[in-house]
């Protein structure tokens, strides 16, 4: 599902600063993986990477089939609709509602609005979200704007969800409710990335940890655990 | 409907929902727009408008030669026929003594005591000879050919160049001219700030929106999905000012005709005006649509161009 052979990224010329260093990879479809790491490890430059907001200074990048050396400008949009992702500070249309910011996704894909009508309901009842469609996002509690986000991300039925620290700005509580809902989302077939600083989480998951540390690979275990 | 459809459909709401939502500075965009759009008009009605004047002037210009009462029909004939082989010279009509004294009577109905003084008299007016000139600056060779001594001879009074009137026509030629290059000019300055403005409004949108632009952009909205909305606006700022212009100008015709009830203002013939402004309405709208939305979407297409630089990867 995922793979990444030798893949460097710099944001400088000194080959000693390098955010990823010759980083290999493999993913299969329909794992769950968690990505930890201090901060500056490298972690969210190997998101930047897989969304392709950023490109590889060298090392090969293939996502579903999908060869990132071959991929066109053009052709981005359309690798980005196939990933799913969720992100720490959630990033919703504070000016839409609930329905709204999930339907966004299949607007900007031409779905039509019969067919939204239909779907976004069945993916906020999955979230736990049935009920608080007419809300707004400054109306929610922490915990539920994340898990808006994530019927966002997982609307359009994607192969992979990433989530970038989606439990970062939540308490114990909701940050376990966000991780329930990945978890399924998993079950239902979609590969997920997670990456989080808690240790709690990754501890009691028991699923496949790999440990970023100074932009390179320091641990792959399946279920693995973490110690800050 | 099919996919593409339906987000023609959707980029056009958003546009026209950004159009509303941004009322001030679509109002600050189309203020412009429309003094832009208003001076274009005008320049092309006063134009047409002068054109016709100076057109009309001109057709009025003649040379009108006296003859003599004793001239006879084989000597008039020659006149003619000289005359007539100069270039310049459109037509020359004869008006006999009767129909001298008949254009007198009738030019001078009202006056009494003129008719009164010419009914006293045996009729005193000579014939003449009405020559038309294709060009009214040329008329030198004309004027050379009367002057010959056999010619005068024939020729009971000073022959009239309708000096005066060649006077008038310099002046407004000077005047359409003049007129005609302010135009120019006053068009591109304010369609110079139109497209100023039409830019940094679009820019500050873009600006207030720059989130919701990385989360489209994130969330795999194509380069056209982010930018179409934001060229819908500044088209519909366009149509929105062309249509205010030409209703803008209208209210001016109609005020001047009824209110005023002037049929000219100074040079310009607003009955003339009017009427152009009137034949040519549709074109008008069409003309005004079409420069609306070239500045409107032009100068957006290069500010959306410039700062909607969708973050591809480096």
């Amino acid at each position: 599902m995922i793979l990444l052979d030798r893949v460097t990224k710099s944001y400088s010329k000194k080959s000693d600063s390098a955010a990823l260093d010759r980083i290999s990879l493999h993913i299969e479809p329909k794992e769950f993986v968690i990505i930890v790491g201090p901060s500056g490890a490298g972690k969210s430059t190997l998101l930047k990477l897989l969304t392709r907001e950023e490109k590889p200074t060298s090392g090969k990048i293939i996502v579903g089939g999908i060869d990132y050396e071959q991929l066109k400008d053009k052709d981005i949009p359309r690798l980005r609709r196939r990933i799913g992702v969720v992100f720490q500070d959630f990033k919703l249309l504070p000016n839409k509602t609930v329905f709204e910011n999930v339907a966004f996704a299949l607007e900007i894909i031409g779905i039509s609005t019969k067919e939204i009508r239909h779907t976004v309901p069945r993916v906020l009842d999955i979230v736990g979200l049935k009920g608080k469609e007419k809300n707004m996002p400054l109306e929610l509690s922490g915990g539920e704007r994340q898990r808006v986000a994530i019927a966002r991300a997982i609307v359009r039925q994607p192969k992979i969800l990433i989530a970038d620290e989606p439990t970062g700005n939540l308490d114990p509580k909701h940050a376990w409710d966000v991780i329930r809902v990945l978890e399924k989302i998993n079950r239902y077939g979609t590969t997920v990335l997670l990456t989080t600083h808690n240790q709690d989480i990754v501890n009691k998951l028991k699923r496949r940890v790999i440990t970023f540390e100074n932009g390179k690979i320091a641990g792959d275990h399946s279920g693995g655990s973490y110690k800050v | 409907m099919n996919r593409k459809l339906t987000t023609l459909w959707r980029i056009f709401l958003s546009g026209t929902n950004n159009f509303v939502r941004n009322a001030w500075l679509s109002a600050a965009a189309m203020a412009v727009m429309i003094i832009t759009l208003t001076i274009v008009l005008f320049s092309v009605i006063a134009n047409a408008t002068f054109s016709y004047t100076v057109q009309q002037i001109r057709d009025k210009i003649d040379i009108s030669v006296y003859l003599k009462d004793d001239v006879t029909e084989p000597q008039r004939a020659d006149l003619t026929a000289g005359l007539k082989k100069i270039g310049n010279v459109k037509s020359i009509g004869y008006i006999s003594k009767e129909e001298a004294l008949k254009n007198y009577i009738e030019q001078n109905k009202d006056n009494i005591d003129l008719q009164l003084a010419i009914s006293e008299t045996d009729n005193p007016l000579p014939a003449s000879l009405d020559v038309k000139v294709y060009n009214p600056d040329q008329i030198e060779p004309i004027k050379t050919y009367l002057e010959k001594p056999d010619i005068l001879e024939l020729q009971s009074d000073q022959t009239s160049y309708s000096g005066d009137r060649k006077e008038a026509i310099d002046k407004i030629a000077k005047a359409t001219s003049f007129i005609r290059q302010a135009g120019v000019v006053g068009v591109i300055v304010f369609a110079f700030i139109s497209v100023l403005i039409i830019f940094n409004t679009i820019q500050m949108a873009i600006f207030n929106r720059r989130d919701e632009l990385s989360i489209m952009r994130l969330l795999g909205a194509g380069k056209w999905y982010i930018r179409g909305p934001f060229l819908v606006e500044s088209w519909l700022i366009g149509v929105a000012s062309a249509v205010v212009s030409v209703v803008l100008c209208n209210a001016v015709f109609s005020v001047a005709n009824s209110t005023l009830n002037a049929s000219s203002f100074g040079l310009l013939d607003i009955t003339y005006a009017s009427n152009y402004f009137a034949g040519h309405f549709w074109m008008i709208v069409l003309s005004q649509l079409g420069i609306g939305m070239v500045i409107g979407v032009g100068s957006s297409f290069v500010a959306t161009q410039r700062y909607l630089r969708i973050k591809d990867g480096k």
